[in-house]
């Protein structure tokens, strides 16, 4: 427990040489409230310290870039008019605490980061990470996740159509949530987060403020985890969707109607970023009256009204004509509104509480001038040990050993999880859940845009610059096998503690994969989050940068592939290069319980031309499948099981991981694809599959695939 | 022959019901959950959501906006009035449909498609099937398990399985003179081959033709 002896500074997670920064900016000491806002806007998790400076690293320019890192979302012309909005955030440490309100929050948050762009949000995606289910403690995260992932999602009216699991030991101290959403705007629609011109006035909308996720940035996701965690329960938010969902109606009103000259959302930091934030972009001044404020407690100080971040909040800036109007539209949606303020000259934010002053600092340092650190970084000496152990395996019983993988919660079907989830919502998911990419079509358009979203803990562990990589091709392949183009990037970088050099060292390394990859595929990373401190007791976890990758089909295809469409006698084709036996970070591994030797590296030639192969053939074959997790022998049987039909096939390596590599299924005669990197592998039919004569009956391998996560979470 | 979509705070399938109706040759409008008048509608739908995010209970809050005084006099009158999932569950609150609906029986929520089957066609939502028909729609609620201890509910579409717990199996009821059903699976999301089925169309085109027939007594 922090005693009551430390300075308030400490207790609010600032160090000794930060709390001197705020005293040399200001020219004198802070007082109460200026201090809680230095205090969550300097965090880790609200200014990237530790991490900006390697994050310029990433490629972010392209044509097609309207809006790159550092707005609220990531905004990319998609043509015909259309702009699509996306971005990533974590909510690891608040999951932890309280699965439910942590995950649920996590949606809600990242929906506001969207539809603050002007857009309409259209789809959610959810990378979830847990230890394994074996474990009481992790079966009631990994369910209270996911209930609150399905609760808040449905309910906000934004369908949730994919996402990825895996389940390692390193996360059952620390769950990973991340989670994506994509919305679409017309291009005259588009709003940023400025405060405008002086004379806007602030008009804080949506629910009254209250005080729960006080320093939830600072405290609670900034810090790592101890025995005291859950003491940290009430730094939690707690969420509400129906608030949510008439604030997003409420403010695309706002938008269609041109009501507004900026708007920002409230989310860590609450108010003092939705103040000083968008003030500084916009090089004013601004007052702010705490007296305004709707709150739905009673006697809150000014230090709690400016660090709350109780949920379902937006601020619009507007010019002092529309200020009716606006509060006639909140009206409308019986959502409550409040106007706390007015855009001054100069560059002053000043805070009024009870009448006086609390906080008159420069606007633009809160953001601006956070500390910026160069934290040492070095290689692991135990990563030699590790790679130099050989990453292969014999493999005596293929049958046995695909039946096991099919078995695993990390590859058998996700079924239980996408079925308590609204995927359906808007009539747009023409490929939903468990597949590659999802592809959801454009409405008055041709187009579909695609999504897939990435990440491999494991396979960074190994070596974070080709896993980082690796996990970008794959994401790039996954949209590619349903007719998309790879367009634009977003990451979430979970990563341990950046205080110790050999976490920084993955982390620097990761985004060196990341940006390499995207370099050779030619598409920008648009924004991100970072989420540091990822340990508990003392072990950090796999380094796990996760991508969101966003692609477009233009024209969609007619018939999109499906893993449901193999039928009797078509010839199965395996593209991309020959495969290793190199089982390194493999799922074979995993359920060996090893994780040693050096990763296959990727090719960035073939990366592209195996991607460019996909994406054409997806307007002609009935059925493309990725080759990752469980290797050519588990997407085999993914098919299989989807088709309800056999296969017998010949390859040397079935369960090998190697990058950049599809399986393709169609009417023999149909494919011609170049014998230099293709080549046909089998064909469909019978009941069984059937590996270098080897068969594993199809029945086993669809009962254990569907049945995998509902056994291993046991009777509920 | 126009239809009313009614929008509670919290619904969310109304974009798509317009959407699914207009492409059946439908004309159908938004309307706010506040309208004191719809005259002008021949046709009413309640479309699936969360009204009033579910407080208290499904309905419970959304059966006293003004908008269902007029809904509650259609129904009197004869008028076609569909409620989809929250729409039923509205219908039920508003004593227009027999029931009421709990929680599905395994306490998860359930988005799937599922399989009925046509037992009664003497319903605007059935009128042009076939009995025994099997159609294949997307279900996708929490509280889909209806009860009626009254015995009155009317079902018109049975769940093939059993996914939910509901009474009698029924995924679709209506009220004694057919002119008012709840319906738990969405037909409009089953109303596209590129989204895996078209079985929700023969639905709202029964619908469609309820309105046109409706319609036309009016003016006659």
């Amino acid at each position: 427990m922090t005693t009551t002896q430390e300075p308030i500074h400490r207790q609010l997670g600032m160090t000794d040489d930060e709390y001197q920064s705020v005293v040399h900016l200001l020219e004198r000491d802070p007082r109460p409230a200026e201090l809680a806002m230095y205090s969550v806007m300097w965090s880790e998790h609200c200014s990237y310290k530790s991490s900006r400076k390697h994050l310029r690293r990433f490629p972010t320019e392209a044509p097609w870039v309207v809006v790159g890192p550092g707005e609220n979302a990531g905004v990319v012309d998609i043509g015909d008019g259309w702009l699509a909005a996306l971005r990533i955030e974590s909510h690891n440490h608040p999951s932890f605490v309280e699965p439910y309100q942590g995950a649920a929050t996590g949606v809600g948050g990242i929906l506001r980061d969207v539809f603050t762009m002007g857009a309409r949000p259209i789809a959610l995606w959810d990378q979830i990470r847990f230890g394994p289910l074996d474990e009481p403690k992790n079966r009631y995260l990994f369910k209270g996740v996911v209930s609150g992932i399905a609760g808040y999602g449905n309910a906000v009216g934004v369908p949730t159509v994919g996402g990825e699991i895996e389940f390692d030991d390193c996360y059952t101290g620390n769950p990973l949530v991340n989670v994506m959403c994509l919305g679409i705007l017309r291009s005259d629609q588009l709003v940023l987060g400025t405060a405008g011109e002086p004379g806007s006035v602030a008009i804080l909308l949506g629910k009254a403020t209250g005080r729960d996720g006080i320093g939830g940035a600072s405290v609670l996701a900034s810090a790592s985890f101890d025995d005291e965690s859950g003491e940290k329960r009430p730094a939690v938010q707690v969420g509400d969707p129906f608030e949510e969902k008439k604030l997003i109606e409420a403010c695309l009103e706002l938008y269609d109607k041109s009501l507004v000259v900026g708007v920002q959302d409230l989310g860590a930091a609450g108010l003092s970023c939705a103040t000083s934030e968008p003030a500084g972009r916009a090089g004013v001044g601004m007052e702010v009256d705490l007296d305004a404020v709707h709150t739905r407690e009673m006697e809150m100080t000014a230090p709690e009204l400016l660090m709350s971040e109780s949920q379902e909040r937006m601020m619009a800036f507007v010019e002092p004509d529309n200020v009716e109007t606006v509060l006639a539209v909140a009206e409308k949606w019986e959502i409550d509104s409040a106007v706390v303020g007015e855009v001054k000259p100069g560059n002053m934010l000043t805070i009024r509480h009870h009448g006086v002053p609390v906080a008159e600092v420069p606007a633009a340092s809160l953001a601006d001038d956070a500390p910026l650190y160069d934290r040492p970084a070095k290689r692991p000496v135990w990563l030699d040990e590790v790679q130099s152990k050989p990453g292969d395996h014999p493999i005596s019983d293929i049958p046995a050993t695909l039946l096991d993988l099919l078995a695993d919660p990390g590859i058998g079907s996700s079924g239980w999880i996408h079925t308590q989830y609204d995927h359906m919502l808007f009539l747009n998911t023409v490929v939903g859940p468990g597949a590659d990419g999802n592809l959801l079509r454009v409405r008055g358009t041709d187009k579909a845009l695609a999504v897939s979203t990435d990440g491999n803990g494991r396979l960074c562990y190994l070596d974070p610059r080709i896993g980082s990589a690796r996990i970008v091709y794959e994401a790039a392949l996954n949209v590619a096998v349903v007719g998309a183009k790879p367009l634009a990037v977003v990451d979430n970088l979970n990563f341990g503690n950046p205080e110790k050099p050999e976490v920084m060292w993955q982390f620097k390394e990761s985004v060196e994969g990341i940006s390499q990859a995207c370099e050779t595929l030619e598409i920008p990373v648009v924004g991100g989050n970072v989420s540091f401190y990822n340990e508990s007791g003392g072990v950090d976890i796999n380094p796990t940068p996760v991508v969101g990758l966003l692609g477009v089909a233009d024209p969609m295809p007619a018939d999109p592939p499906r893993l449901s469409r193999a039928a009797e006698q078509m010839e199965i084709w395996e593209v991309g290069p020959e495969p290793t036996g190199n089982l390194a970070a493999s799922a074979v591994q995993r359920l060996r319980g090893s994780l040693h030797g050096m990763p296959t590296p990727p090719d960035a030639g073939v990366a592209k031309r195996v991607v460019a192969i996909a994406a054409e053939l997806a307007h002609i074959a009935p059925v493309l499948h990725d080759i990752s997790d469980g290797g050519l022998a588990v997407a085999l049987a993914e098919i299989c099981i989807a088709s309800a039909i056999g296969a017998r096939v010949q390859t040397q390596h079935p369960f090998s991981e190697d990058p950049h590599r599809f399986l393709v299924v169609a009417r023999p005669g149909v494919l011609e694809l170049p014998v230099d990197i293709a080549r046909r592998i089998g064909v469909v039919g019978g009941d069984e599959i059937v590996i270098n004569g080897a068969a594993a009956p199809l029945a086993d391998c669809a009962d254990v695939w569907h049945n995998a996560l509902e056994r291993a979470l046991g009777p509920s | 022959m126009k239809t009313a979509v009614v929008v509670f705070p919290g619904v969310n399938c109304e974009h798509d019901v317009v959407q699914a109706m207009s492409a059946l040759g439908g004309e159908v409008e938004l309307v706010w959950h506040r309208e004191t008048d719809l005259a002008e509608f021949d046709g009413v739908i309640l479309p699936g959501g969360f009204a009033h995010g579910d407080a208290l209970r499904t309905g419970a809050i959304a059966r006293f906006s003004p908008a269902m005084r007029e809904v509650g006099r259609m129904a009197a009158a004869g008028a076609p009035v569909l409620g989809i999932c929250n729409g039923w569950q509205i219908l039920c609150e508003s004593g227009l449909i027999p029931g009421a609906h709990i929680a599905n029986r395994d306490l998860s929520f359930i988005c799937r498609f599922e399989v009925v089957e046509v037992v009664d066609t003497n319903s605007v939502l059935t009128r042009a099937a076939r009995p025994g028909q099997r159609l294949r729609i997307p279900l996708n609620s929490y509280e889909g398990s209806w009860v009626d201890p009254s015995g009155e509910g009317r079902v018109v579409l049975r769940y093939v399985g059993d996914p939910n717990g509901s009474q009698n199996r029924a995924a679709a009821v209506a009220n004694t003179a057919g002119n008012v059903v709840g319906v738990m699976p969405h037909p409009e999301r089953a109303t596209d081959e590129l989204l895996g089925s078209t079985d929700g169309r023969l639905l709202l085109e029964s619908f469609l033709h309820s309105t046109a027939l409706a319609g036309s007594t009016v003016t006659a």
